[in-house]
């Protein structure tokens, strides 16, 4: 009989030690010499891994009351801006946000050398933080100003919130025109000398489970180093299919994770400030996901290797910024990966824009929390809405 | 004079001039190149050892046919403890210098192909290549 197993069931071996816990890549290897069968027979959890810029990322900080209090109607955190249009002294530090002098793309292209996501690195560091904020002054909170160097020790609750993360997939960017462009996909050289790419293919979480039959609200994950959650579905949560010429599913497409984490347990190696050239700034997260191997199914799509998941390849200098559809094609990971692929019979460069060693050692973290029964798997209260949910892109008319 | 290193910059349009020849003949430099690199649109990157009396004199030759000549006494490092192996350096180093290790995907620099050209310094979105001087 074909195994099935539940989310308790394994927990139980997770906590007699008994857990059967292997990489999504070494499960792509062991469903290549075994088959699926027998890999659903054996293995309990699949762990997976991702680490990039992830631009929709963020932190609220209770930055604690000062003597006498201040209603902080403006928050600058080294400089940078965090939005405070909530309570008395919440504030959210957004990983995009840059000093209000920064040069930007005036001076093009734009450095962005240090905005939220880097006052978010500084503070997981246990670096001091200079904290300046304003207040208009009322009579229950009177102050209306105040500056100290704060670390994340200092203040209360500090909670990673990011609403898009963990992009399932995403565009292989080229540029065809004749100039350099500067993008969030880094670099591109005129006349498509280089394509840049950006998941870490057979082991990126959501490529591995494309149908939500395991991930939802409540399932517990590698976030910063530490343990986060799944809070609902990303923004721009579009979980569909791209097909390929003869209408067949090719690969999962744009589903999108909102995460949760305690930011206080975090570590600076797995959430890094990032300054995009010409572009912005940026967080690279560090975020994986255990995939429990309820059955046949969810194994089969949790081996899909590098050469069975695809990407689309879009011009970043007309198409994307225009907003065109249509694409160059579409190109495998492994392709990807080797360091050219063709397009329109041409040799193109390629480069990763996240980090496949990084995705491997999260995978193999996971991994070992798991195994040591530090982890247990948590069960969804629900699941995330799936390609069937008919969910369409809005766009903004006008 | 001492040798001196030096790299050169030079854009497709006057990729074609005798530029090392009238170093040797018209400035009496001995010129020891060392690494050279040409890309498809032949913008051209050159370094190498100058030596002889009237070196500066060649280099304002150079400067003046719109080669850009840049001193080497700096070296790129790639800072280990910032570099996280994105890879998104590697397509943009002209020289191969940053390139990946296949299969594991890890991010290695050789500074011997380096050629200081600067690029990876803005590029790199953790700012892990550093300049010393
Ligand atoms: S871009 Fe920077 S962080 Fe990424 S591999 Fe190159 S040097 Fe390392
Ligand atoms: S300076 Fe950077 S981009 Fe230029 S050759 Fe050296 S390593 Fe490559």
């Amino acid at each position: 009989m074909a195994t099935e197993r539940t989310f308790r069931e394994i927990n139980e071996r997770i906590k007699q030690g008994k857990a059967v816990v292997i990489t999504a890549e070494e499960l792509v290897t062991l469903v290549k010499e075994k088959g699926v069968s027998y890999a659903t027979s054996e293995v309990d959890v699949v762990t997976t891994g991702t680490f990039g810029p992830m631009c929709s990322s963020g932190a609220f900080l209770n930055l604690g009351h000062s003597k006498p209090r201040i209603k902080m109607q403006k928050v600058w955190l080294n400089g940078v801006p965090a939005y405070s249009g909530i309570a008395a002294v919440d504030a959210y530090i957004g990983a995009t946000e840059v000093r209000e002098d920064d040069p930007l793309n005036s001076d093009y292209p734009g450095e962005f050398r240090y905005g939220g996501g880097h006052v978010i690195q500084d503070l997981v560091a246990g670096k001091k933080v200079n904290l300046r904020t304003t207040g208009y002054g009322t009579d229950c909170y009177p102050r209306r100003e105040f500056e100290a160097q704060i670390t994340l020790d200092d203040i209360n609750e500090a909670i990673l919130f990011n609403p898009r993360n963990a992009y399932q997939n995403y565009s292989c960017a080229v540029n065809p025109s004749s100039k350099t462009i500067h993008t969030y996909m880094g670099v591109l050289k005129s006349n498509m000398q280089n394509a840049h790419y950006s998941t870490s293919g057979q082991l990126s979480p959501l490529l591995k489970d494309p149908w939500f039959k395991t991930i939802g609200i409540g399932t517990r994950i590698f976030l910063g180093g530490s343990v986060g959650y799944v809070a609902w579905n990303g923004t721009q949560h579009f979980p569909s299919f791209m097909k390929d010429e003869s209408g067949q599913d090719l690969s999962p497409a744009g589903a999108t994770l909102s995460v949760i984490g305690d930011l206080k347990k975090m570590s600076p190696r797995w959430l890094a400030g990032a300054s995009m050239l010409g572009y912005g700034a940026s967080l690279s997260v560090g975020l994986g996901i255990p995939i429990p191997i309820l059955n046949e199914d969810v194994c089969r799509f949790a081996a899909a290797g590098d050469d069975e998941l695809f990407a689309p390849i879009i011009d970043y200098s007309q198409a994307f910024p225009e907003r065109e559809s249509g694409n160059l094609g579409h190109v495998s990971y492994a392709e990807l990966k080797s360091g050219t692929i063709k397009i329109n019979g041409r040799e193109v460069t390629t480069a990763p824009m996240s980090s496949y060693p990084r995705a491997r050692e999260i995978a193999g973290l996971l991994k070992t929390w798991i195994q040591k029964g530090e982890f247990l798997l948590g069960e969804p209260v629900e699941l995330l809405p799936d390609a069937n949910a008919g969910i369409n892109a809005n766009a903004l008319q006008g | 004079m001492a040798p001196k290193k030096v790299v050169l910059r030079f854009s497709a349009d006057i990729s074609d001039q005798p530029m090392i020849y009238k170093l040797v003949k018209d400035y009496n430099l001995v010129i020891n190149i060392l690494k050279a690199n040409v890309n498809p649109q032949m913008e051209g990157t050159m370094v190498m050892d100058i030596s002889g009396e009237n070196i500066e004199a060649g280099i304002e030759y150079l400067r003046s046919v719109g080669v850009g000549v840049q001193s080497l006494t700096e070296e790129i490092i790639q800072n280990e403890d910032k570099c996280v192996s994105c890879g998104s350096c590697t397509a943009i180093c002209p020289s191969g210098a940053l390139f990946i290790e296949r299969p594991d995907m890890i991010v290695r620099f050789d500074s011997d192909r380096c050629v200081v050209c600067h690029l990876c310094l803005k590029a790199c979105p953790m700012r892990a290549m550093e300049v010393r001087f």
